[in-house]
């Protein structure tokens, strides 16, 4: 952090979001942006380690091929609750909820988000919903697989489906609101100076993301509740026994639940836009196609849905059309790959704990969006459908590209949320231990997945043996790169040097307040000037030697 | 969050703060249109799929009661109309006026909905272990082309209750928002500068309103015979 060092040291500032008031009910009545983004940060790391441990168990019970731990049942309970509390609880509300809650307002120089009170509400949507889940968890557990498909989920499941459901339900209107916010807080609520193009890629990112979510939602809500109804009331609508079609159900289903991966993936690649221009000190390449391309993400991702039933007697038409849009959305995704890494090109990169999470998340991104190419191809889906290769490919996109992206953000705006510095090297470590052991736990899923060993089996043949201890060998080595940083932050919260206002340094508006921000955000309303990512014309920032990009995206001494 | 008369601290200006309410309740109302959306394709694959017991389900409706529903909705987005450009005059007793006529149209739209779930309930049409069809209904011609006959007749009635019954719910949901609107009204809080509740409330009561004027045909007008 040379930056930080040439310039003079800052002191913490004397009030601040976190000391304006005190007790409990300053945090659980508050309507400040970024008090309820530590609410949500505090809950969802909670149903994270939940589910972590549902993955730990299963990874235990697959050392040996018959299963060392449970019994079949119970591993079927594993994986669902796995993904349940992963997906609704983790996942889906992580960096909107948390990064961009505390960030969007302060990105665009607003006081708040548009909508307070129900920003507030969102969060305790989230945590009714999370509690039901939960007991449905405690109640015996749940054992339809994260999807619910029916008629298992609505008739022959003998688990909490009920309380689930509900759960589920009521945490999709949290996001529904979290979106609705987002959309009108960056309409209406922009700093004088801040028009559209000077916005920061994470906002654009999250607009996008919005958009899926206020679209995408309701539709899960009413086939969810339609499916409870189905198990409540014995109706039939997705039970051919009554009359109804599952395969409405499954359309239905991944109408929203395709596009809920754009929703985990697409605000990551927007912290990933904010890290690499900061510590490339060099202007995001093509500004304008990156915020292109995040809409068009949320647009063409609404269109890709039935590749997940490839095999669930569609007509061969239509997979064909969904197949060839599979292939149309990795378009946008590969043109912000090339952005990226055209971004560095010439810049001058330097290797702090964020960068490292993002060169990361270039990496896995990389695997696991070309493998869902392979996996768009029908003939190709046709032998690794439900085999390990699916879940080797969704965790690559969902855990390489969206955690890793979480957890650069988190780094990346640490000193702007605490006013405090964590310690680098150790956190460097940290971040390296976790692409290890990442990669370790899932590129054999990769192979054994090839090999034809099929997802949600509590068992497998002797010759996988190898390559699940090896997965399982890697998910300890994860899990250390995962509790590392809960240690390291939360001792920098009490003993890490002070940050002062922009210790990186970066552009953005939020760098412009105090660390940590005052209640009302700013102290004067700002007024944006300058464009997004110039570091060439920001004398304010201390560099030695800003770049700026030409059209070949080189940079400039 | 504090506030300053009818300007919340966040916001710069009433303008900024009025545009953001109309923008939020323009999305939420998108939001809507989805969750509804799911029901409705689901209705709309089913009865593609299985038209002989569907039709026989929207027989069973009654027709007249229907229609007089319609109209009772359509004079109180009239009325709701109304109280919004009351609003916008700062008209301050037509306002209340207006949102108190609202109010009634809509509790007869749902005691007349009660009617006719009662009469569901009476002829043992709605889902469930005492669901049964009349012999007469299950004429030879319609048990051959569809032999899950029953099982189908119940899938509309399912799908019957629950299209109208979130729409109902949605209702009740209005008639406590126009409750709230009508005792803030009493008190005078909208004048020709701030009557935006009113226009909220109003653009609700209209998406609602749009809904049953589609449901109405799907439900009611398709394959009707004439007696």
């Amino acid at each position: 952090m040379s930056a930080t060092e040439s310039r003079p040291a800052e002191q913490f500032p004397e009030k601040h979001y976190l000391n304006a008031d005190y007790g409990i009910r300053s945090w659980l009545l508050t309507t400040d942006h970024k008090r309820i983004a530590l609410l949500y940060l505090v809950s969802v790391t909670f149903f994270f380690f939940i589910g972590g441990i549902f993955a730990g168990m299963i990874r235990l019970h697959l050392l040996t091929p018959k299963g060392a731990l449970v019994s079949p049942e119970v591993y079927n309970r594993l994986f669902t609750m796995h993904g349940v509390a992963m997906i609704f609880f983790f996942l889906i509300p992580a960096i909107p909820a948390v990064l961009g809650n505390f960030f969007m307002p302060l990105m665009i120089g607003a006081k708040d988000l548009a909508f307070p009170k129900i920003n507030l509400l969102s969060w305790y949507l989230y945590m009714i919903g999370g509690g039901l889940a939960l007991f449905s968890f405690m109640s015996g557990g749940l054992d339809t697989g994260w999807t619910f498909y029916t008629p298992l989920s609505s008739v022959y499941s003998n688990s909490a489906v009920a309380p689930a459901v509900l759960g589920i339900f009521i945490n999709g209107f949290s996001s529904i609101l979290t979106g609705l916010n987002f959309l009108v807080t960056v309409h209406t609520m922009r700093a004088p100076g801040m028009t559209w193009f000077r916005l920061p890629m994470f906002v654009w990112a999250n607009y996008a993301t919005s958009i899926i979510m206020i679209l995408g939602t309701p539709v899960v809500a009413t086939t969810l509740a339609l499916a409870g109804m189905e198990r409540l009331f014995h109706l039939g609508f997705f039970n051919p026994q009554l009359g109804g079609d599952p395969v409405l159900f499954q359309h239905l289903f991944w109408f929203y639940s395709h596009p809920a991966v754009y929703i985990m993936i697409l605000p990551a690649m927007g912290v990933i836009s904010e890290i690499i221009p900061t510590f490339s000190r060099k202007p995001l390449f093509g500004y304008k196609v990156m915020a292109a391309a995040s809409l068009a993400i949320a647009v063409i991702g609404f269109l890709v849905w039935a590749h997940h039933m490839f095999v669930a007697g569609q007509s061969t038409y239509a997979a064909l059309a969904f197949s060839f849009l599979t292939m149309l959305v990795a378009v946008p995704s590969a043109i912000k790959t090339f952005n990226w890494t055209a971004t560095m090109y010439r810049g001058s990169i330097s290797f702090e704990t964020p960068m490292i999470y993002a060169f990361g998340f270039l990496g896995l991104f990389l695997v696991g969006g070309l493998t869902g190419l392979f996996l768009g191809t029908l003939g190709v889906d046709i032998h690794v459908h439900d085999t390990y290769f699916i879940v080797a490919h969704f965790h690559y996109i969902m855990v390489g590209g969206a955690v890793m992206g979480y957890m650069g953000g988190l780094h990346y705006w640490w000193p702007k949320i605490s006013g405090r510095m964590y310690p680098d090297t150790l956190a460097r470590f940290s971040a390296v231990v976790l692409f290890i052991g990442f990669n370790l736990t899932f590129f054999p899923q990769f192979l054994m997945g090839y090999a034809g060993m099929p997802r949600r089996y509590h068992s497998y043949p002797p010759e996988f043996q190898v390559l699940n201890i090896l997965s399982t060998a890697g998910a300890t080595v994860l899990a250390v790169g995962y509790i590392l940083p809960i240690i390291y932050l939360l001792w920098s919260l009490r003993y890490g040097p002070v940050a002062g206002r922009n210790p990186w340094p970066s552009t953005g508006l939020e760098w412009q307040t105090d660390s940590p921000p005052p209640t009302e955000n700013f102290h004067v309303t700002p007024t944006v000037t300058w464009e997004a990512y110039d570091f060439e014309n920001r004398p304010d920032l201390g560099l030695d030697k800003p770049l700026k990009t030409d059209d070949s995206g080189r940079g400039h001494d | 969050m504090h506030r300053t008369g009818e300007l919340y601290g966040h916001f710069e200006t009433l303008e900024q703060q009025r545009e953001s309410a109309s923008l939020g309740m323009w999305i939420f109302l998108i939001t809507e249109v989805m969750f509804f959306g799911g029901i409705f394709l689901a209705y709309t694959v089913n009865r593609h799929a299985n038209p002989v017991a569907f039709a026989m389900g929207s027989n069973t409706l009654d027709l007249k009661l229907g229609a007089f529903n319609t109209g009772v909705l359509l004079a109180s987005s009239f009325t709701m109309a109304m109280a919004v450009w009351a609003g916008h005059t700062g008209k301050q007793k037509l306002i209340t006026l207006f949102l108190i006529l609202t109010l009634l149209l809509g509790g007869i739209f749902l005691g007349v909905k009660t009617v006719e779930y009662a009469a569901k309930f009476e002829h043992h049409l709605v889902p469930g272990s005492s669901f049964h069809i009349p012999a007469e209904d299950v004429s030879a011609a319609a048990a051959k082309a569809d032999p899950d006959f029953a099982a189908h007749a119940q899938l509309f009635f399912s799908l019957y209750f629950g299209m109208t019954g979130l729409h109902a719910l949605h209702m009740v949901v209005g008639a406590g928002l126009l409750i709230w609107l009508i005792r803030q009204s009493m008190q005078g809080r909208f004048t020709a500068k701030y009557n935006t509740p009113v226009e909220m409330v109003g653009l609700y009561w209209h998406f609602v309103d749009i809904v049953w004027i589609y449901l109405f045909p799907l439900l009611y007008l398709i394959d009707r015979r004439h007696k």
